[in-house]
């Protein structure tokens, strides 16, 4: 694994933000990316859209749609970074990416290019344990992360799946496709008790999670957050502004102003 | 050949095949791996089923010799399995009627399903209803416009038809919602996926509850021509039909299986559903099989004119045999599969879904170059009656 992505869990309470790679145009995820390492993010998961993201809800499948209309594809995705780098930034990135772009780009080819381009890991939705072992293998030779997911029903497959986890494992908080949500699982709470009984690495919880609350509730629980649908349905509301070079700036000062708000307890008067 | 002893424990046919699904899913697949293999080795479970495939859906199908097609062809003898005089008009409710009984016993109370030409949904709705369960069916809202019957025959059964919205709004859609919905609920909901597509061990499944298809017309053609077939042809969307029918005749070597994708306006255009003829290897629903994507591995929007052939994948199972070329496989047009449709029902008084035509105009261009003596066995998949709108149409308007 990366010197980068070991000393950046060393954090507590660990900030795990996610952005559409390309949306609504390359040079905004460039500058959000930077803009949510200033606000805290200890990692970046950027996402690679795709035409059937599977398990993502409405408001990260509008995402893929907007990045979708520019061409935005993994190769391009991945070039980002170099991009991210040469600007700054210095937390490490994990792409999460769907097996079937993956599968046409190679693995090992993925593997060697990320490499190359400073990507510390990886995340594949639809790539689960009994799928992953020969890529996992690969991931291992280069010290890419191969971050697992865990779910409220995966039950026995927890151990099986945190012996062999790498990076942090990532525990969806609740069943059903990623978006935020009022209600997180009411087992959420044993389900967690049973990563941490299994778990050697940081576990952080996503899917779900959009309001302060929640995240100082999660954070009691767990190492840290990962917020996506959150953070993306602001970019999604800043489309038009974002576009624009003129106005990009404002924008993602408000989203920062977002972020903050997730992030750290309002101001008791 | 071991052809026949796939998929492995991996859930492999060859390459093909797999379990590319969310975590969320993996524990629901788990007990439905479980479930099936205790079914499968329990008797009752088995004459229940065969039970009402006889009383219920109304098995066996009969064996029909196109007596006036083939003297008009003038080639060879043209037999078709008619699963389109099965309860609610096509082969699916052969496999809704199975999965259903084993999401039953294993406990499950709810139904979802996704479906394209809305057959899958019809049979779904069908046995939901007489099980007392309840059902959700994703339906494309393009497919919704094109069989508007179908959507209200499900509502009339007590189901509930959810329109997906994203996408092309057609068949990969409404699956992908279905899957969606599944990862949501999947503690109460059984998926009743309806073609031998999606994660293992769904293609084995449904293959097996749909062979009785094969296995009957083997028996039936052995009484009444004492041999088999020389070609077999059926359709292939997703492929459960045509799996159906040539699972049982994998061993027989001296039988050509054929399977005809839909070719829409032409596979050298971008508007066909001709899979296995011009798709690449990837990924989609759960399984690693032939796939219509571009360069970056996103999935490109099929077509057909039939609302069940249009689907960017196909069953893992036909991919291994298609490599193994132990089934050939071939597209057929829009154009061509209507002037099908047309010939049979003027000539033998049956009017097929489209989907089958398919299926019958390759049989025809075949048909001609074979000898009288020679037999070719037709699946016909399922009847027309829902194409009628389509149908009407397209021949009306004389665009055909």
């Amino acid at each position: 694994m990366s010197e980068r992505l070991t000393n950046a869990l060393k954090a507590e309470r660990l900030f795990i933000p996610f952005l559409t790679a390309g949306d609504p145009v390359p040079e905004a995820t460039i500058d959000l990316a930077l803009a949510l390492e200033q606000s805290g993010a200890h990692v970046l998961e950027l996402g690679i859209p795709y035409t059937d993201p599977l398990a993502d809800g409405p408001t990260i499948q509008a995402a893929s749609k907007r990045a979708l209309l520019n061409g935005m594809t993994l190769t391009q995705a991945m070039e980002l970074v170099p991009q991210m780098r040469k600007q700054g930034l210095t937390i490490p990135v994990i792409v999460f990416t769907y097996a079937n772009p993956l599968y046409q780009y190679g693995f090992e080819r993925f593997v060697e290019t990320a490499s190359d381009y400073e990507i510390d890991g990886v995340l594949v939705p639809d790539l689960p344990f009994e799928e992953s072992n020969a890529f996992a293998a690969k991931c291992k030779s280069k010290g890419l992360a191969l971050i697992s997911l865990i779910a409220p029903t995966s039950n026995e497959r927890i151990k099986k799946i945190a012996s062999s986890a790498q990076g942090f494992l990532y525990c969806v908080s609740s069943l059903g496709v990623t978006g935020t949500r009022k209600e997180l699982h009411p087992k959420l709470q044993s389900f967690l008790d049973l990563v941490k009984g299994e778990a050697t690495i940081p576990y952080v919880v996503g899917f779900g999670i959009g309001d302060y609350k929640q995240v100082e509730e999660m954070n009691r629980h767990a190492n840290g957050v990962v917020i996506g649908s959150a953070i993306v349905e602001q970019i999604g509301k800043h489309e038009q502004a974002l576009k624009k070079e003129s106005s990009r700036l404002e924008a993602i000062n408000e989203i920062k102003g977002f972020v903050q708000k997730l992030l750290y307890a309002p101001q008791v008067r | 050949m071991d052809l026949k002893t796939m998929p492995n424990n991996d859930g492999r046919f060859g390459e093909y095949g797999g379990q590319y699904v969310p975590e969320t899913l993996m524990t629901a697949i788990e007990e439905l791996e479980a479930g099936l293999d205790e079914a499968m080795n329990d008797s009752t479970f088995k004459e229940k089923l065969n039970e009402v495939l006889q009383e219920y859906a109304g098995r066996e199908t009969p064996l029909t010799y196109a007596a006036n097609v083939s003297e008009r062809i003038g080639g060879a003898a043209i037999y078709l399995k008619r699963e389109d005089l099965l309860h609610t008009g096509a082969h699916k409710l052969n496999n809704a009627l199975g999965q259903a009984l084993l999401a039953k016993r294993m406990g499950k109370t709810k139904l979802v399903a996704e479906t394209g030409a809305g057959q899958h949904g019809v049979a779904t709705a069908t046995i939901a209803a007489k099980f007392g369960m309840e059902c959700k069916v994703f339906m494309g809202v393009e497919d919704m416009e094109r069989q508007q019957l179908n959507v209200f025959r499900m509502e009339l059964l007590g189901a509930e038809v959810v329109p997906a919205e994203s996408g092309s709004q057609t068949l990969k859609d409404a699956t992908n919602e279905a899957i969606r919905y599944w990862v949501a609920h999947a503690e109460d909901t059984f998926y009743l996926i309806g073609s031998v597509v999606g994660p293992h061990p769904y293609p084995k499944m449904v293959r097996n509850f749909q062979r009785v298809i094969g296995d009957e017309s083997k028996q039936q053609l052995l009484n009444r021509i004492g041999r088999l077939p020389d070609k077999i042809i059926a359709c292939v969307g997703g492929g459960s039909n045509a799996i159906g029918m040539f699972y049982p005749f994998l061993d027989d070597e001296n039988v050509n299986l054929i399977g005809v994708e839909a070719a829409g306006f032409g596979t050298k255009t971008s508007k066909h559903a001709a899979t296995i003829t011009n798709g690449k290897k990837g990924i989609i629903h759960g399984s690693l099989t032939y796939l219509l994507q571009d360069e970056a591995g996103q999935i490109t929007e099929p077509y057909s004119i039939s609302a069940g052939l249009d689907y960017p994948g196909v069953g893992p199972e036909h991919a291994y045999l298609a490599d193994a070329k132990r089934v050939e496989y071939k597209a057929v047009t829009d154009h061509e599969a209507l002037e099908a449709l047309s010939f049979l029902a003027k000539e033998e008084g049956i009017i097929a879904a489209i989907e089958s035509a398919h299926a019958l105009a390759e049989a025809y261009k075949q048909a001609k170059d074979m000898s009288k003596d020679e037999v070719i066995l037709v699946c016909l998949s399922g009847r027309g009656d829902k194409d009628m709108h389509t149908l009407q149409s397209v021949f009306k308007e004389g665009d055909k």
